[in-house]
């Protein structure tokens, strides 16, 4: 154990000690409490930064199940710092931001709500730290739970229940397909350590496996990230709070497909494959998610499809850098791995500017009491601080110099167009598919930037909308967008300040061996490019999506805008209606209630399990081989025998019935005196007796509701199910005496004959073999009658009145 | 009103002694003739049963006061203890010991373990029987 262990256990520690300081300690805000441990938290993993820009990893052994391969290490390196800053920095704010969020401590359940919350936060640093598969999925499908309790927060709301439900089926469907990748990994590499498997990625890429695993590990990355079409979880997600919107449906959780990602891209950077789901599934996602967010008209659900949108950019620009591996940075310099350079950089600046934007979402909906922007308008004058904060914000979001958005855009466009120079994966045909998906998304973006910003704080102020007197918010509520707001400043005026620290050590873990040892990854961003094709298409963005904002009024009558919900989500919620109808419709189907349908069911089985094995294995054999002379007179009990057995169906009178079983019982006990067996014989006679008089007894007993006399109905299912059965048996026993003669088996008949009466001193081998060979049977067997005998009685002298139960 | 049932009453009563005679028989010459404990038992069980069907029920009660529930109970117990007797000797569960012994008046005699096993047996298969066809006889719901 390490104090990197306890970074990622604190939080579940203190998670256990959060409803003790809510029932004990009224009189202070719990998140108070709460908000030191993550802001612990990033001071300690600050530290860290020296060591890990200098190239170095930091690695923990913890055993946990040594003998699956199943240990709890710690790996750091510049991507998981990277995400541990995120977490726990953003984690502070949210913290803080939450606290003024949920101001009443008596209304709201704050001792669930830190727990839920610090639960996700040491789930989210276990995955991001982890360097063990399984210990990794453990932790990701924790913050799948805690996003779920999350998101139904307020439990009493329907629309809240039905996004934890969405959230969680969608993001465990993924996480148990990502535990079948992870498998096959193990299978292919006999090891769950990440950096083993980085190590033999070069066998593990001719293995015939390697496509199934990567298939599942991204349908794992692909769920949680909200990727097309498994998207359709975020926006319905948008019912939590917002605390825990901007938490983890911007900055940490939604991320933890990209750090999936990122992470196994040495592994399986070098197929085309990878290359052209990830980047492909990431073009689209972004050019849906920007189309679908215009038309949106609450403010989270903008946000929701922003995010979406945003992370389909991270997610191409990711797919996009593994062509760095066929290239030889020597040769070609940056242009192959700038994509990956983007990525990195872009995922810093949208948990920055998007954590803004969500907490800014959260005070106008705290402050007028609604999102939706058909209601809002005129609060720039109203709430200055929050109008400057969502400003940067939006111009960032937009990709507007000076703020980081426009770098790390300007770079995404660089990627996208270096995609078409590529030579290798049919890049020459299809790769302008690239430019043009990121030009067209950019506008729509910038659409929607525009739509959010220009509809919430300029136009006319409508109080008559509103329910409440708009004020600006309270400084506690206002501190975290501010830190963020700054920070997209900051990293937009000096990009730089990061690009040794963090961005550089991170690009070293996604793209391994790429570079010789010794060599650095050259990062350099900076604001002007001269006049280069990128900067022409921000032009055309900012003037297309302008005019797409303006034309908004027109077009906004259209069906497309009309429909604000994803289509997707008809696919969604008919599969889930049709899945429990289906299965409703399956059940009743076999479960029908009735005994013979059970009986025919299994009858069925047998006889077809017997007959395919006989006609599989050939075991099916007649031999007359060894076969004893028949007595003429066995023919004649054979024959009553056969006649009773066939009249007994057509027999219509109970009472009739019983009597010809009871004919058949003695027809039995006779062929074991003709066999030989006169214990059998005389057990038989007596067993049968008393069976018919209890018939007989249960009979008088029987209601009068039918007639005694019926006709027995004839199925004919029941006759082929019949014949069947009993040709089945019988081939089985012709096969089994054929077989016996075949493969002789020495049978144990002649040790009881020989050593009856030596041992047991008695000559009645029978008897000497249920009371001393094999006595436990027949102590067994006695306890077997006693239990009918006494289950006889409970049952008809403890009779229960309706009203009782067991 | 019952019929009188003189002719019946007289035989029963004569037969019931045959048939009890010939089940105790059974049950001793199990070992090394035909029969046994479960014969026995379902021999002796069917002589009550006349007894109960020429009589009634509540006569036979007063005259032959067995609990059948307790003898079940007796008869599980005198097998599971011949085992248990055999493992307080060293040996296995239910090993059976058998012995000459001669005996004053009866002459020689062969005594087995097995016999007290039988006799779980048969007092088991008795109180089965009769359990649970007076049960159903007695039931009047």
């Amino acid at each position: 154990m390490s104090l990197l262990h306890l970074v990622v256990l604190a939080p579940f520690i203190l998670a256990l000690l959060v409803p003790f300081l809510y029932k004990y300690i009224r009189q202070v805000h719990t998140g108070w409490f709460v908000m030191i441990l993550p802001l612990t938290l990033f001071i300690y993993l600050i530290q860290f930064l020296p060591n890990i820009s200098r190239g170095e990893t930091i690695f923990y052994q913890q055993p946990w199940v040594p003998s699956l391969g199943i240990n709890f290490d710690i790996y750091l390196d510049g991507l998981s710092l990277l995400f541990g800053l995120l977490i726990t920095g953003i984690g502070t704010l949210v913290v803080l931001y939450s606290i003024y969020y949920l101001y009443n401590k008596q209304k709201e359940a704050l001792n669930n709500f830190y727990v839920y919350l610090l639960m996700f936060m040491g789930a989210m640093l276990g995955v991001v730290l982890s360097d063990n598969l399984m210990t990794l999925y453990i932790f990701w499908e924790l913050t799948s739970l805690a996003s779920s309790l999350l998101i139904a927060y307020w439990f009493h709301k329907e629309r809240s229940r039905y996004g934890a439900q969405k959230s969680m089926l969608i993001t465990v469907a993924g996480g148990l397909t990502m535990l079948a990748g992870f498998s096959l990994l193990f299978v292919m590499t006999n090891t769950f350590s990440i950096r083993e498997i980085i190590a033999q990625a070069d066998v593990i890429i001719t293995n015939p496996l390697f496509i199934p695993a990567m298939l599942c590990v991204l349908a794992g990355a692909f769920t949680k990230s909200a990727q097309f079409p498994f998207h359709i979880w975020l926006p319905d997600a948008m019912e939590a709070p917002t605390p825990v919107s901007a938490y983890l449906h911007s900055a940490t959780m939604v991320k933890a497909g990209i750090y999936l990602v990122a992470r196994l891209t040495p592994v399986f950077g070098a197929a085309p494959q990878w290359f052209w789901i990830v980047s492909g599934f990431g073009i689209f996602t972004l050019l849906w998610g920007s189309v679908s967010a215009i038309r949106q008209k609450d403010l989270k659900a903008i946000l929701a499809f922003s995010t979406i949108s945003q992370l389909g950019l991270i997610m191409a620009l990711l797919g996009l850098g593994s062509a760095a591996f066929h290239y030889d940075v020597a040769v070609v310099g940056t242009l192959y791995y700038t994509a990956t350079l983007a990525a990195v950089f872009h995922l810093i600046n949208h948990a920055t500017f998007k954590g803004s934007l969500f907490m800014i979402v959260g005070i106008v909906d705290h402050e007028t009491g609604t999102r939706d922007i058909r209601k809002l308008g005129g609060l720039m004058t109203i709430m200055p601080i929050t109008f400057t904060v969502a400003l940067i914000g939006t111009l960032s979001m937009a990709g507007v110099p000076p703020f980081n958005g426009f770098l790390s855009k300007e770079m995404f466009f660089t990627a996208a167009v270096n995609a078409t120079t590529l030579d290798i994966f049919n890049m020459q045909t299809f790769g302008l598919i690239f430019p043009i998906f990121a030009w067209i998304a950019s506008i729509f973006t910038f659409g929607y930037c525009m739509l959010m910003f220009v509809r919430t704080f300029l136009g006319n102020f409508k109080p008559e909308k509103l329910e409440k007197e708009v004020h600006e918010a309270p400084i506690g509520l206002l501190i975290p967008p501010i830190v963020l707001a700054s920070l997209v400043v900051i990293f937009g005026l000096f990009p730089n300040l990061l690009a040794y620290s963090i961005i550089e050590p991170t690009m070293a873990s996604i793209l391994p061996g790429v570079l010789a040892e010794g060599e650095r990854f050259y990062v350099n961003i900076y604001h002007w490019h001269g006049f280069n094709i990128e900067l022409f298409m921000t032009m055309g963005v900012v003037v297309f999506g302008a005019l797409i904002f303006l034309n908004l009024k027109k077009w906004s009558e259209t069906a497309f805008f009309l429909k604000e919900r994803d289509p997707l989500n008809w696919v969604y919620d008919n599969s889930l209606v049709w899945l429990v109808s289906g299965s409703l419709k399956v059940t009743n189907m076999q479960m029908t209630g009735l005994l013979r349908d059970y009986f025919v069911f299994m009858s069925v089985f047998i006889v077809g399990l017997m007959g395919y094995t006989m006609v599989k294995y050939n075991t099916f054999a007649i031999d007359l081989i060894n076969v004893a002379d028949i007595p003429p007179y066995i023919f004649i009990i054979i024959f009553v025998l056969i006649a009773t057995t066939v009249a007994l169906p057509f027999i219509s009178h109970r009472v009739t019935a019983i009597v010809a079983t009871g004919i058949l019982g003695f027809i039995v006990a006779l062929l074991f005196v003709v066999f030989r067996a006169p214990d059998l014989a005389l057990t038989q006679l007596l067993v049968e007796t008393v069976m018919v008089v209890l018939f007989l007894l249960a009979f008088y007993h029987l209601p009068e509701l039918r007639k005694e006399k019926f006709t027995p109905r004839f199925r004919f299912t029941n006759l082929v199910v019949s014949i069947g059965v009993g040709l089945v048996v019988t081939l089985t026993a012709l096969s089994v005496h054929a077989m016996s003669y075949s493969h002789p088996i020495q049978s144990i008949s002649d040790y009881y004959v020989q050593n009856a009466y030596e041992l047991a001193a008695g000559k009645n081998i029978v008897n000497v073999i249920l009371v001393d060979f094999r006595g436990v049977d027949t102590m067994l067997e006695i306890v077997v009658l006693g239990i009918a005998a006494l289950a006889i009685v409970v049952l008809i002298r403890l009779r229960m009145t309706g009203s009782e139960d067991v | 009103m019952r019929k009188n049932l003189l002719m019946l009453h007289t035989v029963t009563r004569i037969v019931v002694f045959i048939i009890l005679a010939f089940s105790v028989f059974l049950f001793f010459a199990g070992h090394n003739n035909p029969g046994g404990g479960f014969i026995g038992g379902l021999m002796t069980a069917a002589a009550l049963l006349l007894l109960y069907v020429a009589f009634d029920v509540k006569t036979i009660k007063q005259v032959i006061p067995f609990n059948y529930t307790t003898m079940i109970a007796v008869g599980l117990l005198i097998a599971i203890g011949t085992g248990v007797a055999s493992m307080l000797n060293g040996d296995p569960f239910l090993t059976q010991y058998d012995r000459y012994v001669t005996v004053p008046v009866l002459g020689e005699l062969h005594l087995t373990t097995a016999l007290p096993f039988d006799l779980g047996v048969y007092l088991v298969v008795v109180g089965v029987a009769l359990l649970s066809i007076l049960s159903i006889a007695e039931d009047d719901a």
